[in-house]
């Protein structure tokens, strides 16, 4: 410190002031810390206690419920349970596999100068706002999907129960999963990119110096290496799929249908929490929706947790975000 | 056909795929923003800057409420997270023990990865209910978003100051308080700043939050934060619910605006992210 204490009595001032500094700072950043633990705690026991009583009343009977209607005041979460697994699966299955492609390659086939700026491309691809990618999938990719795509699926692969009678808006399922695809996307592309960028190339060049081909090292090296952390990638897209509100409910048309065919509106349990937005009528429905949204939060922490499990344990490199 | 040439080609054939993936995911990021600005260009003028919204079903109009709106939103949820989420980042990786920090890095993390809506419908139920829809509601549920990510990225900047840095400073018989305001926080200030900015890039965007704590506003420039603030996502969510073209019109221009701010933001920070971390690690 700037002045040398020249009396004892300055030393006594100097030595207290050190350590009251040393106790607020201590003190602040702990209390910083314990805020965040607070405000995760406060949410989940405020949402659970505020579902309490649709809970009371439908109980777990709620979670396979088909009606939902307000008038009678008859809730059920299956249609959105249904509406949620169906569009984030969809979109988990096409995402995955040109996620990891994207991944390789920024990691492994661009050229230097091409690899910074497609990598930042696709993350600019994650910082849209869902709104607007809402915005451009109700009046851009619906109308598209649903003159072009879907009756071209449903003639050429419709024996298929999924691909059924096309629909007119484009507003459904099948539109919900391919903006879900384009959000999810770029969040498993970045994440794989730098577990594949970890893995040691003293191991790539082995392979390749045995002869293998570069898709050879890749799918006996590169992949077994760093599985733990793709799993983990995709459980954080799921999540995030599973959460997303605002642009699923402009794209997804509203409904409570159970069905094979994709094309069809439905909703997520998202997209009813956000479509009802204007004021739920009866405390009753308000507190379904609060249901609802803890059902999303239950499943929300279980794929975190896993992920975060995943990541800790198995991936030295703490790279995914 | 030979089996080496088998495995060529098969080589070759999935490079051309990964080369694809890659592609497609920039031509989408193309399609989406020359399609935005297409249609919202048109209706992007001065006058759309500075007049608020018309009147339900009249002509014309502007999003200048919308934007007062959205700005003191951010503003007031940036001076909610910042502090918290600098100084627990601080307590993590200058004070916690290990078996403490990894909990709290844990909650953390799932913090950020809760689904949007749920905050939206917490805070509702916990500012909303039985009062009304107001400002400091809506900050405080985009605050909830942008905590986690100041908190990791300070996180991540003060992981980056080298050691010996804290250790000159204390064997110099600095006390730790004083390390952390006089040299630890200064060598990393540029890192918060741009993940500051990046939390204030995705709070600009969000709309789930708002929808239950910021959504019923008034079509004038409000300053108020005891009411429910007009805010550009929520205008264009419920734009794009309208069947009418003139609101789509409308929609689009403001979707134009908000994309252009949120990617130039992200690119800016993004760069100077990557110019702080080349200095740390030096």
């Amino acid at each position: 410190m700037s002045a040398v204490p020249t009396s004892p009595l300055q030393a006594t001032y100097h030595r207290l002031r050190g350590r009251f500094g040393d106790l607020s700072l201590l003190g602040l950043t702990l209390a910083a810390a314990l805020a965040c633990l607070v405000l995760v705690g406060a949410i989940v026991w405020k949402i659970v206690a505020l579902a309490g009583p649709s809970f009371d009343r439908f109980g777990l009977g709620f979670v396979t419920a088909r009606v939902w209607d307000p008038v009678k005041h008859v809730f059920g979460a299956l249609p959105f349970i249904y509406g949620t697994a169906v569009s984030s699966l969809v979109a988990l299955v096409i995402a995955t596999p040109v996620a990891i492609a994207i991944g390789l390659y920024l990691s492994e086939l661009a050229p230097r100068g091409v690899r910074g700026i497609v990598g930042s491309l696709v993350e600019l691809l994650a910082a849209i706002p869902s709104v607007v990618l809402g915005l451009w999938g109700i009046l851009v990719l619906g109308p598209f999907l649903a003159h072009h795509v879907e009756p071209w699926l449903h003639s050429t692969v419709g024996f298929i129960p999924l691909f059924g009678d096309p629909q007119q808006t484009g507003q459904g399922l099948f539109t919900a999963a391919v903006i879900l695809t384009i959000m999810i996307v770029p969040i498993v592309a970045s994440i794989s990119r730098e577990l594949f960028l970890g893995v040691p190339s003293d191991l790539e060049e082995g392979a390749l110096a045995l002869g293998a081909t570069r898709w050879e090292m890749v799918r006996g090296v590169i992949l077994p290496a760093t599985r733990s952390g793709i799993a983990a990638a995709v459980i954080l897209g799921l999540g995030r799929a599973v959460g997303e509100a605002i642009a699923v409910t402009q794209v997804i048309g509203g409904g409570t249908r159970i069905g094979w065919s994709l094309f069809p509106p439905a909703d997520t349990l998202a997209s009813k929490i956000a479509s009802s937005y204007q004021g739920a009528g009866s405390g009753i429905e308000t507190s379904s929706l609060l249901n609802l949204a803890a059902i999303l939060l239950v499943l929300g922490l279980i794929a975190n947790l896993i992920a975060q499990v995943i990541v800790r344990r198995f991936d030295p490199l703490r790279g995914a975000r | 056909m030979s089996r080496y040439r088998r495995r060529r080609l098969v080589n070759r054939a999935m490079e051309v795929l990964a080369t694809v993936a890659a592609l497609v995911a920039v031509g989408v990021l193309a399609v989406v923003v020359i399609s935005v600005a297409r249609r919202g260009a048109g209706a992007v003028s001065w006058g759309f800057f500075t007049k608020p919204q018309a009147l339900f079903g009249q002509p014309g109009g502007g999003i200048a409420n919308a934007l007062v709106g959205t700005a003191l939103l951010v503003l007031l949820a940036t001076a909610m997270a910042l502090p918290v989420g600098v100084l627990s980042a601080i307590y993590l990786t200058e004070f916690a023990r290990r078996s403490v920090a990894v909990p709290i890095q844990v909650v953390i993390d799932v913090l950020a990865g809760l689904p949007t809506i749920v905050i939206g419908i917490f805070v509702y139920a916990l500012l909303v209910v039985g009062h009304t829809q107001s400002g400091y509601a809506g900050a405080f549920a985009l605050a909830v978003i942008m905590l986690p990510l100041i908190a990791r990225a300070t996180q991540e900047v003060l992981l980056l100051v080298p050691d010996t840095l804290r250790e000159a400073s204390l064997a110099l018989g600095v006390r730790r308080w004083r390390t952390v305001i006089g040299v630890i926080l200064p060598s990393s200030v540029g890192g918060i700043l741009t993940g500051t900015v990046l939390a204030v890039a995705r709070a600009a965007g969000e709309t789930a939050p708002l929808l239950f704590t910021s959504s019923i506003f008034a079509n004038t420039v409000q300053t108020d934060v005891t009411k429910a603030l007009p805010n550009i996502p929520v205008l264009i969510f419920t734009y794009s619910e309208q069947p009418d073209p003139a609101l789509h019109q409308q929609a689009w221009a403001a979707a134009l605006v908000l994309m252009a701010f949120v990617l130039l933001a992200s690119l800016a920070a993004k760069a100077l992210l990557a110019r702080s971390r080349r200095k740390l690690a030096r």
